[in-house]
């Protein structure tokens, strides 16, 4: 990966940001196994783990993984990828006013990589302006956790028990549930347009006619669909909430 | 898997997500003020994990009851505020016993 090609002094601020992120590189390693154990499946061990290597995204490339394995088109994996990922432009720009001058255009092309929703979100809750080394801390363990998650899931993911690995096949889904019902809880907004999602991911996946679109597209027009009238019906307040 | 038709895939994929952090990171230095597309894409992880899902969690184990039973257990430890961790080895543990169950 880019930025590990970077050479930074081991200041205060990079040491902090290491700090920071191991309990998101736990978090992320937990995911990452379960990515690992899904891509196991269907793709060879080193294949998987370059996958996480090259995108750091979940959700993302949970939806490429399907992509592959229904041999979806190019278009398809470009499509999806950019909707699904098309949050992090938000972030990116919202971010790009938190960062300090440390930050000049060749750091920016390196440690873009660390935006995800995590890492972002602790970003954003430093009361001080981050520089590019804690920014680079910040993204050391997330990166490593999510790499090796996704190794240590794909390499024992076929010399598993059966009932064991089959057992594991629920456990992405279940974390996506863990992730979306808690805000679903919280937000009257998110509630409902979950609920729209489910409702055209079903439709999308048993209705005649509409059931001969693939899987990718499947995902980003429930998604598209739910999210476009949650705006309509429920605009946001502030700037961003993560 | 052919191994060129992978990495195809794995070229769109890493380089369509570098250039959606890394092109407004650099360019845009104001924030966003269409408030429509602030609240789309304040949902949108929501519901693309939703659509992933459902239905396909029915799919991803032997049977679909067990699916069935660890998507509700998924979901009883979600809304009783347990960690994400802890809700996916719940889930893993419902769906084994119930495969184990259902034979």
């Amino acid at each position: 990966m880019p930025f590990f090609v970077f050479y930074y002094n081991c200041s205060m601020n990079w040491t902090k940001g290491v700090k920071d992120g191991i309990p998101i590189g736990i978090g992320y390693f937990a995911v990452s196994f379960s990515f690992g154990i899904a891509g196991s499946h269907i793709l060879s061990w080193p294949l998987v783990t370059l996958i996480s290597m090259f995108n750091l995204t979940s959700a993302g490339q949970f939806a490429g993984l399907k992509i592959i394995e229904s041999l979806g088109t190019i278009f398809e994996m470009a499509v999806a990828t950019f909707f699904i990922n098309l949050r992090y432009s938000l972030m990116a720009i919202s971010l790009s006013q938190k960062v300090d001058s440390s930050f000049g255009i060749v750091k920016r092309l390196l440690l873009s990589t660390g935006i995800t929703d995590e890492i972002y979100a602790v970003s954003m809750s430093q009361k001080k302006k981050i520089s590019s080394s804690y920014f680079f801390g910040l993204m050391c363990f997330p990166y490593l956790g999510w790499s090796l998650g996704t190794f240590v899931g794909a390499f024992s993911g076929p010399i598993l028990p059966v009932e064991v690995s089959q057992a594991l096949g629920v456990a992405l889904y279940a974390m996506f549930v863990a992730i979306v019902v808690p805000e679903m809880k919280k937000q009257r907004s998110v509630f409902i347009v979950v609920i729209l999602s489910i409702i055209c991911s079903l439709l999308f996946y048993y209705a005649p006619v509409l059931n001969q679109i693939s899987v990718g597209f499947s995902i980003i027009l429930s998604a598209m669909i739910a999210s476009a009238i949650g705006a309509i019906l429920f605009p946001v307040e502030e700037n961003i909430r993560e | 898997m052919n191994l060129e038709r992978f990495f195809y895939y794995l070229l769109i994929m890493a380089g369509v997500t570098y250039l959606v952090r890394t092109i407004p990171f650099i360019l845009i230095r104001k924030q966003l003020q269409n408030r429509f597309l602030r609240s789309f894409l304040s949902y949108i992880p929501y519901t693309v994990l939703a659509a992933m899902t459902i239905p396909a969690i029915f799919y991803a184990t032997t049977s679909k009851i067990a699916a069935a039973v660890g998507l509700l257990t998924a979901i009883l430890f979600s809304v009783l505020g347990r960690s994400l961790i802890f809700v996916a080895t719940a889930a893993c543990f419902a769906v084994f016993i119930m495969n184990m169950i259902l034979g």
